[in-house]
Order: C-alpha cells, then sequence, then structure tokens
C-alpha cells in the first residue's frame, strides 16, 4: 500500500473515531488532569486550571480530620465483606444450578435469578428500606408474630454492612454465576464418567472434578475483585445510609459527595478522590502481583 | 437406575429457596399494591390481592410529577441509546482495524481509563465548566461510551472476515461505506446487545442526575422516586385529602405501585431481553 491509499484509508477511520476520541478525552483524561485541583484552592471564577496553589493543605486536613480512620476502616470493611460473601454466592448458585437435572426448572430459576441485576439501586434500596420498616414492614411483621421484638434495622450501625452485603448478593448473584456456568459446561465430560468409574458420588464428583474445573476462572475473577475491592458502588450505599448508621455506613465516596459536593468544598473533595483512587491502585497493584504469581497473567 | 437421592432432592429445595427470595418481593409489591387498604393495613395481604382494586394506579398515574420524570426518562433513554450506540460503533470499528492511525496507542489509552479514573469531583467540574450541567446532555453525553462495550464491540468487529470488506472496497465504497452496507447490516445482533446495556443503564442511572440535574422540571423517573420514597416526601397527608377521607390511603401501597409502573419497562422486557444480555456476557468473558 502507498503512502496516499494508507492515508486515504486510515482518514475515515480517524474520522470514525473522532466522536469516541474527544469522549475519552472530555469526560475520562480532562478529569484524570482535573484532579490537580486537590492542590489548589478551587475558585469558582478562575476554574479549575486557574485556582491558586496550596500543595498539601487538603490532604492533611483530611488525613487529620476525625473522619479519615473511620471512612478508611468503612470502606475496608464494607469492601471485604462484599467480596468474602459476594464472590462465594455465585459459585455455589452455579454448582446447584449445574446438578439439577430437571432442564426446564434450571431454566426458570436461572432465568428468574438475573431479574434483579436488572431493577436500579433507588428501587433495590427502596425495597429493602420498606421491606424492613419497624412500621408494617413485612420482615419485622414475620419477626413479631415469632414473637420477636421488631428491630428498627435502617438506623442500627451494626445492621448495615450485612444487609448492604446481602442485598447485593440478591440483586448479583445470578448475573454473577453465568460466567461461572461458562466455566462449567467446559469441564470435559470424560472425566465425570472416569469418576463414576472410580465409583465416586455426586458430592465426590464435585469435590474432585467440578471445584478443580473452574478454579482457574475462579482465580482469576477474584484476583480481578480484590483489584476494585475499595471502589464501592456508591448509588446503593448512599440510598442505605442515613446519618444514624453513619458509624459503619459512610465510605470515602459518600464522604466525598457530602464534604465535597453538597458542601461546595471541591478541592477537599478532590483530595479524598484522589487518595481513593491510590489506594484502590495500591490493591490493583496486590491483585495483579498475586495474579502474575498464581496465574501466569497479569495486566503488565 | 435415577432414583430420587437425598442430593437431588437438597438441590432442587434450595434451587427453589433462591428462586422464592427473587421473586416473592415483587410478586408482594404487586399484590399488595392491588389490594384493598383495609387488608393491606391489617397485614392479610401476601401471594395474592385481596379486595382487588387498582385505586392505586390511577394515583400514580394522574401525578404529574411521575408523569413528567416518565417522559424524561424516556427520552434520556432513547436519545443516549441512539448516541452511545453511535459514538461506541465508530470508535470500536476504528479500533478494530490496523490502519487506524495510532490504533494500538489509542487502544491503551482507553484501557488505561478502566483503571484509572479522575472521581467524582474532578468529573462533576469537568461537567459544569463544558455548560451541559442541567441539560439533557448531561445525561447523555457522560455516558456516551462505556469502555466494557466498546472492546466487546471491537472484538465483535475484529472477528468479521475481511473478504466481505474487500468485497465493498472493490465496488469503490469508502470506510464509511463499507461500515454502513456492509458491516453494521452483519452486527444486527451486537447492535441490540449493546444497545440494551446502555438502554438499562441509562434507565437505571441515579447518580448522574442526582450530580448534574438541579432544575426539578428535568428529573428522570430515579430522582423522584428516590426523594418520595427515601425522603418521604410521598406525603400520605395530601394523597388521603385528595381521595376524601372516607378510604384510607396506604403509603406502602403507593410506595410499590410506584416502584412497579417505573420498573415496568423492564420488569415486561427482560425475560426476551436476558438472552441477548447473557450472550454480551459471555463474548466479554471470552475474548475480553
Amino acid at each position: 500500500m502507498t503512502l496516499s491509499q494508507k492515508w486515504n484509508k486510515g482518514k475515515w477511520l480517524f474520522a470514525m473515531f473522532i466522536p469516541c476520541l474527544l469522549y475519552y478525552v472530555l469526560f475520562k483524561y480532562l478529569p484524570i488532569f482535573g484532579i490537580v485541583v486537590a492542590f489548589k484552592d478551587y475558585s469558582l471564577y478562575k476554574g479549575i486550571w486557574a485556582s491558586d496553589w496550596v500543595g498539601l493543605k487538603y490532604f492533611r486536613m483530611f488525613f487529620n480530620s476525625s473522619d479519615f480512620w473511620l471512612l478508611l476502616r468503612n470502606t475496608f470493611l464494607l469492601g471485604f465483606y462484599n467480596l468474602a460473601f459476594g464472590f462465594a454466592a455465585p459459585i455455589a448458585l452455579a454448582l446447584l444450578l449445574n446438578e439439577m437435572r430437571l432442564r426446564t426448572f434450571k431454566r426458570f430459576v436461572q432465568t428468574v435469578s438475573y431479574l434483579p441485576h436488572f431493577i436500579s439501586n433507588v428501587v433495590a434500596a427502596s425495597m429493602v428500606i420498606i421491606f424492613l420498616s419497624p412500621t408494617g414492614g413485612v420482615f419485622n411483621r414475620m419477626l413479631t408474630s415469632f414473637g420477636f421484638d421488631s428491630i428498627n434495622f435502617m438506623i442500627e450501625p451494626g445492621w448495615f454492612r450485612p444487609i448492604y452485603v446481602l442485598s447485593e448478593i440478591w440483586q448479583h448473584v445470578g448475573w454473577e454465576s453465568i460466567i461461572f456456568l461458562a466455566a462449567l459446561t467446559a469441564i470435559d465430560p470424560s472425566l465425570y464418567e472416569a469418576a463414576g468409574i472410580d465409583g465416586a458420588s455426586r458430592w465426590r464428583k464435585i469435590v474432585h472434578v467440578t471445584l478443580p474445573g473452574i478454579s482457574s476462572t475462579m482465580i482469576v475473577l477474584l484476583i480481578l475483585k480484590i483489584g476494585s475491592m475499595m471502589e464501592i458502588g456508591f448509588e446503593k450505599v448512599f440510598l442505605l445510609a442515613n446519618p444514624a448508621t453513619y458509624a459503619n455506613a459512610d465510605i470515602l465516596s459518600t464522604y466525598v459527595y457530602r464534604a465535597g459536593l453538597v458542601n461546595g468544598n471541591f478541592s477537599y473533595g478532590s483530595a479524598i478522590d484522589l487518595f481513593t483512587a491510590a489506594v484502590s491502585f495500591i490493591f490493583l497493584l496486590n491483585a495483579n502481583y498475586m495474579s502474575r504469581k498464581f496465574t501466569g497473567n497479569s495486566l503488565w | 437406575m435415577r432414583k430420587l437421592s437425598i442430593f437431588g432432592l437438597a438441590n432442587g429445595v434450595l434451587l427453589t429457596a433462591v428462586a422464592f427470595v427473587t421473586l416473592f418481593p415483587f410478586l408482594y409489591m404487586a399484590s399488595v399494591s392491588l389490594s384493598g387498604s383495609n387488608y393491606v393495613l391489617k397485614g392479610m395481604v401476601s401471594w395474592f390481592p385481596r379486595g382487588f382494586n387498582v385505586d392505586m394506579y390511577k394515583f400514580v398515574l394522574d401525578d404529574p410529577r411521575i408523569m413528567r420524570a416518565y417522559w424524561n426518562t424516556i427520552v434520556y433513554a432513547v436519545v443516549g441509546t441512539a448516541v452511545a450506540l453511535v459514538v461506541t460503533g465508530f470508535g470500536a470499528y476504528a479500533l478494530s482495524k490496523r490502519e487506524m492511525f495510532f490504533h494500538r496507542g489509542f487502544t491503551i489509552m482507553i484501557v488505561i481509563t478502566m483503571f484509572f479514573s479522575g472521581g467524582m469531583i474532578p468529573t462533576f467540574l469537568v461537567v459544569r465548566e463544558l455548560g451541559i450541567m442541567n441539560s439533557i446532555w448531561a445525561m447523555v453525553l457522560p455516558s456516551a461510551v462505556s469502555t466494557w462495550n466498546l472492546l466487546i464491540m471491537r472484538t465483535f468487529f475484529a472477528n468479521i472476515p475481511k473478504e466481505l470488506e474487500e468485497s465493498g472496497k472493490l465496488d469503490g465504497l469508502s470506510e464509511l461505506g463499507i461500515f454502513a452496507r456492509i458491516v453494521a447490516p452483519l452486527s444486527g445482533a451486537i447492535f441490540a446487545t449493546i444497545g440494551l446495556f446502555y438502554a438499562v443503564g441509562l434507565w437505571n442511572n441515579f447518580l448522574n442526575p442526582l450530580l448534574y440535574l438541579r432544575d426539578p422540571d428535568l428529573f428522570p423517573l430515579q430522582v423522584i422516586l428516590r426523594n418520595m420514597l427515601l425522603v418521604g416526601q410521598a406525603g400520605s397527608g395530601d394523597l388521603t385529602a385528595a381521595k376524601g377521607g372516607d378510604s384510607l390511603i396506604v403509603e406502602e401501597s403507593y410506595t410499590y405501585a410506584v416502584i412497579l409502573v417505573s420498573t415496568l419497562p423492564i420488569l415486561c422486557l427482560y425475560p426476551f431481553l436476558q438472552r441477548y444480555f447473557v450472550r454480551g456476557v459471555m463474548i466479554g468473558a471470552v475474548k475480553g
């Protein structure tokens, strides 16, 4: 191909790429560079780029604030519980589905289990709050009918993490099981036959054939999840939390929203955003290191 | 030889429990919202409506705030999906070609954004400085490309046989012509799948309107829903007044009706759409 032909072909392709490029520059890279406001005193009139530098002022402010350790602990613990329980649940569901011999029933359960993945966080959070309501919520009505006292779940800090993690599992377990089901179909059926000839029970087949068969998928996904552990979705936490439960429920992102956006302290918020990104990056580095060690694959 | 084993039985029970836990909340909301208020107050409703009536739905559909928000959500979802498909489709096609300038460099630049982002506040400041706050563009543009969807599409385009495109070239089509006449018609399934991903995402999005919209007339459903349900502006007081004293409005029923009305499109479509979604996940999983 001559140079002018190359240019001719590339020209059109590049023209098609321009909207996409603009998107990444405007909505991804400008904010990445815009994080410099964390080191500035953001002024509405001067904008991001012309505001005055203040060095580490806002980082000091954050590290010295009484909220710092609380936020770090809450974010870490919520992410950790979500990972620990949220990771096992889809695997368990995939194994159950895989063992189900009635095909139509299996299909039915599968289809049903995807449903909550598609409803909005606002709806999911509303359902949680109404079902758990101390005045007439289904759950408390059941508790009282069994002779227990009703519990005001949404204002007890101790209940926040279980409620959050369970609601996340309820919403996404079916969806996340898809990938394990795909891995399960790739297992060689002759392995099961061989195990059957050796007299293995169904339970033994699960332990010795099925689980090893999907272990590589499990490891890859676990590492990915560890890498993004601190990136807890803002919406659900924001919607389920209230001032009564902040002791356990307030995480970095919800705090950024309140302190940075609602109170208009943009530089302070950006400093916390940058801190969050740095912590997440450490998790990613570790996950990448583990990945290289255990699977031989890594991002770089 | 296949007898009913304890194993199989336990499995069936567990899976039934999963299906129950998933479905029951929706059935319960539907039956409460369709029941007479005295039955609801006494807590007598579970699987099926008692004292069947659709009053709650009339209230919901008569509420101008909800109808306005519904319309806004539909507009954002339709316009947003269209914009996203064009931008993502073009971008993915260009990236799938080796002949594109800096094709590797751009790919790396895009993948990097999967691991690094500016965060909530810098993104907010950029959107504000772009001057699109408080407009439909604040709903549409920041979600015009999802990197994941872009990469799925790129993989799909890269697998289209080169010979098909060569034939178009012989007929004198430009790259744009090849995309429009040859590639796009072959890619109906991927456009449908990715379009659905975008549409559901836009329908359910809460963070962007929370951050970027101030004018209540522009609010989509999710924001109105949250204001009504969680902040408690539902104000059962004025509802009771509107209906007259004789029959009580139960806030619970009303809330469920609002939830179901706002989720209806997804509830109706999802049994048909989930196959596409699953296929989308598979493409991403196998090739990603």
